[in-house]
């Protein structure tokens, strides 16, 4: 917002505006400063919002198509993919279009992490965004059962298990989510129920995660505090609405390759098998997205330490702005820390890779060093690092080391003139 | 003044107890409605003709939805799971409990830790092995290895006739 109260042009507008001010709310939307240095880490905010409306055109066509009861849901797929006119298409969007949105989540965390972005005062963006990410977790594994092949069902026999290591009422609450003894019918109908919710859940948090985002604003590369609006801001329209737009496109392109040449190779040969709740697949793996916790899940060898060990990996990340001791937000002037992010990096892909193999022998011992490193990463190095780490110098603006020729605090400060006006 | 402000209170309290109470009534039968319905629950028992059945084989019938082994063993595991120590044990079953004729294990073919099937005539024990996450159980189908916590559950069972194995 350029501080200043908005007032539509036209009359009409000004008095549709004072009784209902959403062209205040556009103006805001079109005018509101960003760093001018965000790079395309940062494009994957708009990429996620594509994702999340596609999700939901898609799953509301398949919808009208698709039936939800244990003995036509395998055959509505069937007939979605082989007679409804582009029935194909639009269930290869949606099936490819959920590991769209976690590749494009995953980045999106991660890009959090490099650059600090969860630090105050941005610590409810970051908490909403776990919120986004736990019901897209939900969503997908509800979304995956309904085509009730063989992955499906025990795919859900599995998870909803995960309760039944509650001591006490855990049995009684798995009974519950079935709706019966067993995967059966009443669990697919409310499964189906449950995934139709919860997009518009999410996409009320997303409304919440940028409104939370429009108070302080962005982040940027280099995670210093800037001066809005000010020239190391630019308008959002149209400036990263065109940066925004460029990166979608070149998304859409890695999209449309899975869609339209491999559009099976993200899913399981074995949910083209109907449901057989007396035949266990071989090798049940769940979807890659959620390998690396299925991973922690089994490295663990007591059934209620190991649900919760899963659990705590992904909870520990909202208290992550709190474990993280450093004042300094952005990597790019940690040292140290830049190389302990590699290390995750590389530990959650190895946690992914060791998670998709069977759970014994050399993948099992692997599996354990990385769940181990994975919690100690957050719970020792992080707080160690943010007390023991020498920090390189801080700009005081994005514009002052390029116009002023150097990174280094103590010359830019002597640099009067290129400081915020 | 003060004997009003008490007044108030008590109200206040009141109403929200009620209104407690009230949201309480309403939620419930919204919890209640996911459990089993009558329907599921009225699912009847199984009878089994197990006359075909012969030493070292496993049918496997489904019962309230879930798979239940009925394995007629050899002597040899026989023999191999009445000799088991029960501090060998993590979930001390005797054999003689859970086969109470010894020729015949009737039990769910769930495993104890995530629900999966196991695989007969797999494993290090020579009873059943869990592709899911790798738990070994003995020719009685008690937990020996991974990560199930408990023996695989037998449930209610009677032979009615020397052929005939009633389930439920």
């Amino acid at each position: 917002m350029s501080g200043h109260e908005y007032t539509p042009k036209s009359k009409v507008g000004k008095w549709f505006n004072d009784r209902l001010p959403l062209l205040t709310l556009a103006n805001h939307l079109t005018d509101y400063p960003t760093p001018k240095n965000l790079n395309y880490w940062w494009t994957f905010g708009g990429i996620l919002t594509f994702c999340l409306i596609t999700q939901i055109v898609t799953g509301l066509v398949l919808a009208m198509h698709y039936i939800a009861h244990a003995d036509m849901a395998f055959q509505s797929v069937e007939h979605i993919m082989r007679d409804v006119n582009y029935g194909w298409l639009i269930r290869y969007i949606h099936a490819n279009g959920a590991s769209m949105f976690f590749l494009a989540v995953y980045i999106h965390i991660f890009r959090s992490l490099f650059y600090g972005s969860y630090k105050s005062p941005r610590e409810i963006i970051w908490i909403i965004g776990i919120i986004i990410y736990l019901l897209m977790m939900a969503a997908a594994f509800l979304g995956y059962v309904l085509p009730w092949g063989q992955m499906s069902f025990w795919g859900a026999t599995v998870i909803t298990n995960l309760f039944s290591a509650i001591p006490l009422v855990g049995e009684g609450i798995v009974t519950w989510l079935w709706g019966g003894y067993s995967v059966d019918n009443p669990t697919l109908t409310r499964f189906f129920t449950l995934h139709y919710l919860i997009p518009f859940l999410i996409l009320g948090l997303v409304v919440l995660h940028i409104w939370a985002l429009h108070v302080p604003g962005n982040n940027n590369p280099i995670g210093i505090d800037i001066k809005k609006p000010s020239k190391d801001t630019v308008p959002f329209h149209p400036y990263i609405v065109i940066k925004d737009g460029f990166a979608l496109l070149m998304f859409m392109i890695v999209f449309a390759f899975f869609v339209f040449y491999t559009p099976n190779i993200l899913g399981h040969a074995d949910n083209y098998i109907e449901a057989n709740p007396l035949i266990t697949p071989a090798h049940i793996v769940p979807e890659w997205y959620l390998l690396p916790f299925y991973a922690i899940l089994r490295s663990v060898p007591d059934k209620l330490l190991g649900v919760i060990a899963m659990l705590s990996a992904i909870l520990i990340l909202a208290a992550l702005p709190w474990l993280d001791t450093s004042k300094i937000r952005s990597a790019v002037f940690r040292p140290l820390y830049k190389q302990f992010y590699w290390i995750l990096v590389a530990d959650v892909l190895i946690l992914g890779y060791v998670g998709a193999m069977p759970a014994e022998g050399l993948y099992l011992l692997i599996a354990r060093i990385a769940t181990a490193y994975y919690f100690l990463h957050f719970l020792v190095v992080l707080p160690v690092l943010g007390f023991k780490e020498r920090t390189t110098p801080v700009p005081l603006s994005i514009t002052e080391p390029i116009l002023g020729g150097s990174p280094n605090l103590a010359t830019v400060k002597k640099k009067d003139s290129f400081k915020d006006q | 003044m003060e004997k009003k402000t008490k007044r108030r209170d008590f109200l206040f309290t009141a109403t929200y107890a009620v209104g407690a109470v009230g949201a309480g009534a309403v939620i419930w039968p919204m919890i209640d409605q996911m459990n089993p319905d009558a329907s599921v629950k009225a699912l009847a028992s199984t009878e089994v003709d197990v006359s075909a059945v012969n030493p070292g084989k496993t049918i496997t019938v489904l019962w309230r939805g879930k798979p239940v082994f009925i394995r007629r063993r050899t002597s040899e595991e026989i023999a191999e799971a009445r000799s088991v120590k029960l501090e060998d044990l993590k979930h001390p079953e005797k054999d003689e409990d859970r086969a109470k004729n010894p020729e015949w294990l009737v039990m769910l073919g769930v495993c104890t830790h995530l629900g999966c099937v196991p695989l007969d005539q797999k494993g290090d024990y020579n009873g059943w092995f869990c592709p899911c996450h790798g738990s070994h159980y003995d020719t009685s189908g008690r937990i020996r290895k991974g990560p199930a916590p408990t023996n695989m559950e037998i449930p209610e069972y009677k032979f009615v006739d020397a052929n005939t194995i009633k389930i439920g």
